[in-house]
């Protein structure tokens, strides 16, 4: 057996360090990851893939623990991919999110992985949606992904989840202005969080307002749902809708968005692949190093080299 | 009235100018001075010189005052050591009950004035011995008590109307002062001559000692219940010891431990007065706890600008009337992170020193560590030496003879002045933020403290900071010459089955009672002193009754700021 | 596409001590130095602390205790780790660990403790030379 069969089957048969494996080399983009993704995508499918995100200390975290244990209680796996942002100075990163979820650590039914989002921008690592495809091809039923939440726009969520909970705290402030920067669109559900917290309900009638400024007419309209983390107050209703959600996906809509997350990791995979291999020719060619000095020299501007580069490597791929 | 009047301060102005154009840079092109600027540990940046300017505004009776008197700059009594000296207090324990027991016996028959208790791991989180645990941490680092049992060996044969004792104990506090007073009871001392201190600050454990059981809220109300209980039934008690020590020890500066300690004191402050007491009922047994590090100015200035502070707060922010509402009491600890594995015998100069700056600080109370603070708990010549630092300063070195020695030195003041200033600036800000608890939760103390750990840190790293026999004067293959004190694995064997021997049998139906009576008090957010008093008397365990507080208030889950 | 390897270290406290001012400040040196770092906070069990490596699959252990108990607590440790074959991890230790105890901790597979007085400098060497050769 090879390397990537060996481990293919061991995250099909549920194995811990198999699927630890597999998603490091993934991580890596170690040589056999693509082989690995691809010997393992026909078994992915079967899980229910929500993304959490918000504000830096919004509680997604905590919430996300006490939703584990609530899915645990009703007989679900769960898988956890968390994201923390690299720092782009050092490249280094504290992954901070697992401390908050670590008492499940020892059940087996759960399986969390920490993963810093090495610049990769959009709020998720580019590792994310594969390491997702582990565990879901490991048998989670329910594998979460929680966003790094540093504030900016966090939208890459949608390519990887079905159901997207966008979770605010009162207090934090910036709710409104998080809704502005396009956290709006992306939410199938919106939680606020820190229900003890005074203002809490402010906070739940504000999003509500804003809501109702868009009167498209949808299949779903996302609800507004409050829960206090640290009791676990209102999980049980938040869970609730997630598989309402979840039931409508099954019943057309899944369809809809499974073609676009389909549609957009293909476009990802083609940007990827074409940049990396007309990169690597030009720079064989040492054409590429030659308009990087001209640009400096300012002889050239780069739209012009770009075009100049690329009317030679499109030709070469067509013959 | 200023200290010095106008035409004397334009004197020195003109003098110190002409100064630095005429002798300083004579002096400076000979030889460079050793570093481009000179900082204390709280970063402040310190002068070559210090001169009567820096005393410019500077009102004797205004800011000093005299010593037993407000704003209390000089001292809490009137003849401080010249009448008493302080209390001589080593923390101590280890293994058993009964090891404890005897070196708590040794160390009276050696001159200590006071005890300190240092429970064990499973203790101070209130789980019992036998807890899973507890498994390998059985008096290890302290001594194990978990039922009144062991408190009645811990304090056999010692008299407590004669001697006060400190407890380091947070979380169980309750328990463990519980225990405290039914041991008292036996001996038959009446409640109101039961002299001691419990820790009992739990909210420094949020971001500095980090021995959280219960979440913010709860942790408070248990402070203040035993806050509350001592006002009313044990008046020689300090119910709380607001403790800048793990602040420091945790990696602040001077000036952090200073404002961040005395923030804690305003807010219990603010919780025992919305239970209705008044504040002149209560203020004057609140205590304080505070580190002594290596700078040694830097220390008295900041006692002396605590003290100060405190007075302020009091009269002007908690109205007190009573002058002895206003004062600040301390203990002090010298600094065991400034002491070192390598040449471990170097440590008793720096406990020399830090000892010294807690005198000249004028301290209540005083903690010195023992020379192999950076290997193991102190073996007994170690901990004897410590003892005798402190008698040494005491009796030999002279500065007792008078009261508050330091006092109008130019530097010594301006570092106070500043020292009170920047506090006042940090309680403003945390003011700002809605007080302690809502600065634990965004995490504010934890990352002033661990900022500054790192630097300290860093700066031994990169030997802008000299640790003597660690970075630089080193000595090759250097390989412990001291003896270690070891806890022999027999001691949890015994203690376990102590305690189960007890859980057997005590009357098991009582124990349940009081237990169910306890969860309902607690529930109905009552004060839970007398209850846990009743329940130790009942041989429940500190792991029983932790656990009934544990089901009502849940677990804190630490708030990691790295 | 190149690969991306990053150094990852799972920094722990196990037992009840609470001690974390030098974990702390070992986790936030080996971030700096453009590591990955999971520390899981005070106070954990073998078990958790197994577990947690498994799931991260980490290159790099840091136990970090001053409590006295690791007589007790790395031999589960080290027992766990070898159950669940992460043998190819490196642990390294730190703390207050008598220099009598350090053989006894080398022969259970820690490969190397240190104590008060080490430069942040060394222990980043120390991880980049002894990181596991993986393929
Ligand atoms: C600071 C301190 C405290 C602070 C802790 C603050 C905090 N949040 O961390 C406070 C005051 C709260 C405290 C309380 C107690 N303490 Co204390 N404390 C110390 C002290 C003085 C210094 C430790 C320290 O932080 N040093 C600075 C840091 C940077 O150094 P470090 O931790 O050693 O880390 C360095 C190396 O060891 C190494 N390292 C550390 N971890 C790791 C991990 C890895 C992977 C690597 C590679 C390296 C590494 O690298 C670091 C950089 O050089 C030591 C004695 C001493 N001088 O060492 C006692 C000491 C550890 N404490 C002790 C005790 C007993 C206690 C208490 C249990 C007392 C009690 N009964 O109440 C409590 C428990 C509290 C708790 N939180 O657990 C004992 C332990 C005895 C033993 N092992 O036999 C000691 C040794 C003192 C003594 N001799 O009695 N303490
Ligand atoms: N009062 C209150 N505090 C909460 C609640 N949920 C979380 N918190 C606290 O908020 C803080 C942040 O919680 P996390 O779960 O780490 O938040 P997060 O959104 O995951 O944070 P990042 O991963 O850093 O973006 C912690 O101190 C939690 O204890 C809640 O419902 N009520
Ligand atoms: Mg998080």
């Amino acid at each position: 057996m090879t390397k990537v069969e060996e481990l293919t089957q061991g995250v099909l048969s549920g194995d811990v360090r198999s699927i630890a494996r597999a998603i490091t080399i993934i991580e890596n983009n170690a040589p056999e990851a693509k082989k690995l993704v691809s010997s393992i995508y026909p078994h992915t499918g079967k899980a229910h893939i929500i993304g959490f995100t918000g504000a830096g200390g919004a509680g997604k975290s905590t919430l996300i623990e006490k939703i584990v244990r609530e899915y645990r209680r009703n007989g679900k796996t769960v898988g956890v991919v968390a994201v923390d942002p690299t720092s782009p100075f050092t490249g280094g990163a504290f992954l901070g999110d697992r401390i908050r979820m670590q008492e499940l650590s020892t059940d087996p039914g759960v399986f969390i992985r920490s993963m810093a989002s090495r610049n990769y921008p959009g709020g998720i690592a580019r590792a994310t949606k594969d390491a997702v495809k582990v565990l879901d091809a490991a048998g989670k039923d329910i594998v979460i992904v929680e966003t790094v939440g540093a504030g900016q726009s966090e939208v890459e969520i949608i390519k990887v989840a079905q159901t997207v909970v966008v979770i605010h705290a009162p207090g934090l402030g910036d709710e409104i202005q998080a809704i502005k920067a396009g956290i709006m669109e992306i939410a199938d559900i919106f939680v606020v969080n820190k229900a003890d917290r005074e203002n809490a309900s402010k906070t739940a009638m504000d999003i509500q307002a804003i809501l109702q400024l868009n009167n498209k007419e949808t299949a779903w309209k996302p609800p507004v749902l409050k829960t206090a983390a640290l009791t676990g107050e209102g999980v049980p209703q938040l869970i609730e809708k997630i598989e309402e959600h979840r039931l409508l996906l099954e019943k057309g809509l899944k369809h809809k968005r499974s073609r676009e997350k389909a549609e957009a990791e293909l476009i990802e995979a083609i940007k990827e692949k074409v940049v990396s291999s007309v990169l690597e020719d030009l720079r064989k060619e040492g054409k590429f190093e030659q308009l990087v000095g001209k640009i400096v020299e300012r002889e050239i501007d780069p739209a012009t080299a770009a075009e100049k580069l690329l009317k030679k490597a499109l030709k070469d791929a067509e013959a | 009235m200023t200290m010095f009047d106008e035409k004397e301060i334009k004197e020195v102005k003109r003098e110190r100018a002409r100064w630095e154009q005429t002798t300083l840079p004579n002096w400076l092109k000979q030889s460079r001075e050793r570093k481009s600027e000179f900082h204390n540990h709280s970063g402040m940046q310190i002068k070559r010189v210090y001169t009567p300017e820096d005393m410019e505004n500077m009102d004797y009776i205004r800011d000093l005052g005299f010593p037993g008197e407000y704003p209390f700059t000089r001292g809490v009594h009137a003849t401080m050591y010249r009448g008493r000296l302080w209390t001589m207090r080593m923390f101590s324990g280890f293994g058993t009950a009964a090891d404890t027991n005897r070196r708590f016996k040794y160390l009276l028959k050696e001159g200590e004035t006071g005890l300190s208790i240092a429970f064990d791991y499973p203790t101070i989180m209130g789980y019992d011995s036998d807890h899973p645990m507890a498994q390998g941490e059985v008096g290890i680092c302290g001594v194990a008590i978990a039922s009144l049992k062991d408190m009645e060996t811990l304090l056999d044969g010692i008299p407590l109307d004669k001697v006060t004792t400190s407890m380091t104990i947070n979380g169980p506090a309750p328990m463990l002062l519980a225990m405290y007073v039914a041991v008292g009871d036996k001996q038959g001392v009446p409640r109101e001559k039961l002299g001691g201190t419990t820790q009992n600050d739990n909210l420094k454990e949020f971001f500095a000692q980090k021995l959280c059981m219960f979440p913010p809220k709860p942790s408070v109300k248990l402070t203040t219940d035993i806050i509350e209980y001592c006002t009313r039934h044990l008046p020689r008690w300090n119910p709380v010891s607001i403790s800048g020590y793990h602040i420091r020890e945790a990696g602040a500066t001077a000036l952090q431990e200073l404002a961040f300690t005395i923030y804690d004191g305003i807010s219990y402050v603010e919780s025992t007065l919305e239970r209705g007491l008044k504040v002149d009922d209560f203020a004057y047994r609140l205590s304080f706890f505070f580190a002594s590090h290596n700078d040694f100015i830097e220390e008295i200035a900041k006692f002396r600008a605590a003290r100060r502070l405190w007075a302020k707060l009091m009269k002007e922010r908690f109205k007190a009337k009573s002058p002895r509402s206003m004062w600040m009491r301390m203990h002090v600890q010298t600094s065991g992170c400034t002491l070192t594995p390598q040449q471990p015998l170097n440590n008793i100069v720096r406990t020399t020193m830090q000892a010294l700056s807690a005198v000249l600080g004028g301290t209540q109370s005083l903690h010195t560590n023992s020379f192999d603070e950076a290997l193991c708990l102190p073996t007994e010549g170690a901990v004897r030496v410590a003892l005798r630092t402190q008698q040494i300063v005491a009796h030999e070195s002279g500065v007792t003879s008078t009261v508050d020695p330091l006092a109008g030195s130019y530097y010594v003041e301006a570092l106070t002045n500043e020292m009170e200033e920047k506090a006042w600036e940090y309680i403003h800000k945390i003011d700002d933020m809605g007080g302690a608890i809502p600065a634990i939760e965004k995490g504010f103390f934890q990352k002033e403290i661990a900022d500054s750990a790192y630097k300290y840190q860093r700066e031994i790293d990169e030997k802008k900071r000299v640790v003597v026999g660690v970075n630089d004067y080193t000595i090759e293959g250097d390989k412990c010459p001291i003896e270690i004190l070891r806890i022999e694995p027999k001691v949890e064997t015994a203690q376990v089955a102590s305690l189960q021997k007890l859980k057997r049998e005590r009357d098991n139906r009582k124990v349940k009672e009081v237990l169910d009576k306890l969860h309902d008090s607690a529930e109905k957010d009552e004060n839970l002193m007398p209850t846990i008093i009743e329940a130790v008397k009942a041989y429940a365990s500190l792991g029983e009754i932790t656990e009934v507080l544990r089901t009502v208030y849940g677990e804190y889950k630490e708030l990691i700021v790295i | 596409m190149q690969t991306e390897r990053k150094i990852r270290v799972l920094i722990a406290k196990p037992g009840l001590d609470s001690h974390d001012r030098g974990a702390k400040v070992v986790a936030r040196a080996l971030r700096d130095a453009g590591m990955e770092v999971i520390y899981t906070g005070l106070r954990q069990t073998p078990e958790l602390i197994a577990e947690t490596a498994l799931q991260e699959d980490v290159d790099v252990i840091g136990l970090s205790i001053l409590s006295g108990a690791h007589k007790t607590l790395f031999p589960r440790i080290m027992n766990l780790l070898k159950k669940k074959g992460l043998t190819d991890v490196t642990v390294f230790a730190g703390g207050i660990i008598p220099e009598e105890d350090v053989a006894e901790m080398k022969k259970l597979g820690i490969k190397e403790v240190f104590g008060p007085g080490t430069t942040t400098e060394l222990i980043i060497k120390y991880v980049c030379e002894n990181v596991p050769k993986r393929t």
